[in-house]
């Protein structure tokens, strides 16, 4: 630890006193509609964890595909090593050792972890020496601590070892600098430890790692300096040591933030669901059982829990998409279990899925379609009524697009997030229960705040949420009672001000008392 | 006596099975790029006559089958302009390829029906091997393109999975936006390797023209071996060398209601035997067509689907 640390303070010295090996000067990109980069400088030097941060469509992403080649800049240059360089491609990029880990993996399922290194590698010979191959590519698993086994087949490796693949494929091809998109996005709190103990060897080599980020908690322990950015403009930059998270998220922000806890103000109303006794089985394996819970009108509860111990299947059997073997779920005194999804909604039930794009929204419909897309009763649709209302939810939620007619594909996480629950909390209009999942799952810090504002504004208009949420701090924030699922039961049940955060993170790991 | 005509039917099942060998070689190359070409029938139909009326004109089989192959590549390469270029419905463009060239091969071969093959592949005589009890006949009776095509299957798997080309293959067929973010031509790969594959199928139709079929008649000549290659693609889940052994199964299959029917054994109406080939690749065909399956047999996962670079 000791010697890491002086390693660290070593690349500030550098960074400071000057062998850059990176640097964007005066880089403006444009998209259709918004100025995603705007004069931005940055540089990174050698040795150096540089990290990008702001909120989602603050422009980080874009000054990272500029710096690897992937997009053109309209203005503005790429220095690497001191000389411009004009980069066409990623594989532009790549010549000049740059390389970029996307968020969203670029590999082959069915190939081997040897296989997805080498795809595309020009010096290639015609004929692969397998051997040799393998033999790399354990070398450089070995040296950056990324254990891997270069003949397991990608497609049955998870998320965190997934991400060490690309950076492994990065690294056989020579990158000296690596940019790193979102990178703990999909990673357990163990893994995201690995890849710190990774970045750490790579800097310790001379290697150079720009971290493109929106959590602030985890960026302040890898990086020598954070650069905030905000709407397209770089905010502040600050080194390792001066970073202070408060001033740090009101960079990112723009404003400052209070996290407060939101409570019921309202008194609790009837009880609007209930589900009793529910059993569920999958493939023979009980995902759910004995499962009791009542949500009344005005209140939250949170279904808290580490990720697939149930909670999905919970929300899927409340939702009418499957159907329990035992018990019943009543949505507003109507039995709905085994009615399907039709018959959850036609009884009054709203549902916020954990995928919002895929399950949630249509992805190329438009917002305005996709806001009338849940009425069960009309037959005919009003569009001029309905754009009126896309526009007006696009007002008051501040929904960043150009229009009511652009498709949810082309909206950032939040945005899309804002339009699915401003159709379930609002535009739906006779539903008096709400499902929700993961609703703050990938979005930024301002997104979070406005997706909180909107589930305590629909308790307190008198709706029955159930919060299903893997971030126990969402459910601390907003719960007025907190159940926790463990291994398909539930294995605590707590009114909110009375909630020990200890105890629940107990439960979570099967630890009852 | 009775051994004797199992033996020619385990014999003309391996003869048979080159066809389908090429076909599906064919078939499995295109389809690892992503590409489907249902049309294997039409280009078979297109190969034979192609093959025949050259040979008929010049008297010269490699300047025949050389004709049948650039036919091939032709018209694969409408079917790419089509689906790799354009981005049409790859199975639109292979059903309109089985039509195109069924209706073709009829029209162009019309003048030749009936006539006497102008040559003749005939099998080799491979000395004291040939004389073989069971052996002889049935392994080593053949045509040097059995051979020839066995040898193919070997250099088509080592090709796929032991060369860098090979990785882009299937990397294209599975994940195009990879390859692509790769610096790989998507469209360069597809294009070749449909062109390819379609040279392998015209080649499958003017191999069996002179060495199977007695003369040019369409209706019978291929006998909806195309489909029945297609279906071997799935069972020999996209395995060159699995393409073999189900070839030689499909190939006795198809020769065993000849037989029963010489030996007078009626468990069955012979018509209805004659039915079990097709009977099984339409089974195939159909169980091709269910996600779940294509991914449980090792379908390249973007088969069919034209790739479009996701922008922003």
């Amino acid at each position: 630890m000791a010697n890491l640390a002086i390693v660290t303070s070593a690349s500030i010295q550098h960074g400071a006193g000057g062998v850059l090996a990176l640097a964007a000067r005066a880089v403006t990109k444009r998209f259709p509609g918004v100025i995603a980069n705007d004069q931005v400088n940055f540089d990174l030097a050698r040795g150096e964890v540089h990290t990008l941060l702001g909120e989602n469509g603050a422009g980080k992403s874009t000054l990272a595909s500029v710096l690897c080649g992937l997009y053109r800049p309209e203005a503005g240059q790429v220095v690497r090593d001191g000389k411009e360089v004009r980069l066409n491609s990623p594989r532009d990029g790549l010549a000049h050792g740059i390389a970029m880990v996307h968020q969203h993996f670029r590999l082959v399922d069915r190939f081997t972890v040897a296989e997805n290194v080498v795809l595309g590698h020009k010096s290639l010979s015609f004929v692969l020496a397998t051997a040799e191959i393998e033999a790399k590519v354990a070398a450089i698993t070995e040296e950056f601590g990324l254990p891997l086994d270069p003949r397991a087949v990608v497609g049955e490796l998870s998320a965190g070892e997934r991400q060490r693949v690309e950076i492994v494929k990065a690294l056989y091809q020579g990158a000296e600098i690596l940019l790193l998109d979102e990178p703990t996005a999909l990673l357990a709190p163990p893994e995201v430890e690995k890849l710190f103990l990774t970045v750490r060897a790579m800097t310790h080599v001379g290697k150079s790692v720009v971290f493109v980020s929106h959590k602030l908690g985890e960026v302040v322990d890898i990086s020598d300096r954070i650069t905030v950015m905000r709407g397209g403009k770089v905010t502040g930059s600050v080194r390792r040591g001066e970073a202070d998270v408060r001033r740090l998220a009101e960079l990112m922000v723009g404003r400052e933030i209070n996290i407060v806890s939101r409570r019921a103000k309202s008194p609790v109303g009837e009880v609007l669901l209930s589900v009793s006794q529910v059993h569920l089985e999958r493939d023979g394996a009980a995902m759910l059982t004995d499962i009791n819970l009542e949500v009344r009108g005005g209140e939250i509860v949170g279904v808290a829990g580490v990720a697939g111990n149930g909670q999905r299947d919970l929300a899927e059997v409340i939702a009418g998409l499957c159907a329990p073997q035992q018990g019943n779920v009543t949505v507003c005194g109507t039995p709905t279990a085994g009615r399907g999804a039709g018959g959850a909604r036609r009884a009054g039930l709203a549902y916020v899925p954990e995928d919002r794009l895929g399950t949630g929204l249509a992805p190329s419909m438009s917002i305005r379609d996709n806001l009338v897309l849940t009425r069960v009763r009309d037959f005919l649709v009003d569009r001029k009524s309905a754009l009126l209302e896309a526009e007006t939810f696009i007002k008051q939620l501040e929904i960043k697009t150009p229009g009511p007619l652009t498709p949810t594909r082309k909206l950032s996480g939040g945005n899309a997030q804002k339009v699915l629950l401003a159709r379930e909390i609002f535009a739906v209009s006779g539903a008096r229960v709400l499902v929700v999942c993961s609703p703050t799952r990938g979005l930024d810090v301002g997104a979070v705040e406005t997706v909180h504002a909107l589930l305590d504004e629909a308790r307190d208009a008198g709706k029955a949420i159930l919060l299903v949420s893997e971030d126990l701090d969402e459910v601390m924030t907003l719960a007025d009672r907190v159940l926790v699922l463990y291994r398909g039961r539930i294995t605590l049940e707590q009114t909110g001000l009375d909630t020990n955060v200890d105890r629940v993170g107990q439960a979570m790991a099967g630890i009852t008392t | 006596m009775n051994s004797n005509i199992w033996l020619l039917t385990f014999a003309d099942a391996i003869s048979i099975a080159t066809t389908l060998i090429l076909a599906s070689l064919g078939a499995i190359i295109t389809e690892r790029s992503g590409v489907i070409n249902l049309g294997v029938e039409g280009m078979l139909l297109m190969g034979a006559v192609t093959g025949f009326i050259v040979a008929d004109g010049t008297g010269n089989l490699w300047l025949a089958l050389f004709a049948a192959v650039v036919v091939g590549v032709v018209l694969s390469a409408i079917h790419a302009a089509l689906t790799v270029g354009l981005r049409a419905n790859q199975i639109v463009s292979g059903l309109a390829m089985v039509i195109f060239g069924t209706g073709l091969s009829q029209f162009i071969g019309k003048p030749i029906e009936g006539d006497p093959l102008p040559v003749i592949i005939r099998p080799l005589e491979l000395g004291w091997l040939s004389d073989l009890p069971f052996v002889g006949p049935v392994v080593f009776g053949h045509d040097v393109f059995t051979y020839l095509t066995w040898v193919a299957a070997g250099g088509a798997s080592f090709y796929m999975h032991r060369t860098r080309p090979g990785l882009l293959l299937r990397a294209t067929g599975d994940a195009p936006a990879t390859v692509d973010a790769q610096g790989g031509s998507v469209a360069h790969i597809r294009w070749v390797h449909t062109m390819v594959g379609g040279a392998l199928m015209t080649l499958a139709g003017a191999w069996y023209m002179f060495a199977r079929a007695a003369a040019w008649n369409q209706a019978a000549t291929t006998n909806g071996i195309g489909w029945i290659a297609l279906a071997l693609v799935v069972f020999a889940s996209w395995r060159p060398l699995r393409a073999i052994g189900g070839a030689v199964l499909f190939g006795f299959s198809l020769q065993v209601p000849f037989t029963l029917q010489a030996q007078q054994i009626s468990v069955l109406p012979p018509t209805i035997v004659a039915m079990f080939p097709y009977l099984i690749t339409l089974a195939v065909l159909v169980l091709l067509s269910t996600p779940r399956a294509r991914r449980l047999l090792g379908a390249p996962k973007m088969l069919g689907q034209p790739f479009v670079r996701d922008e922003r």
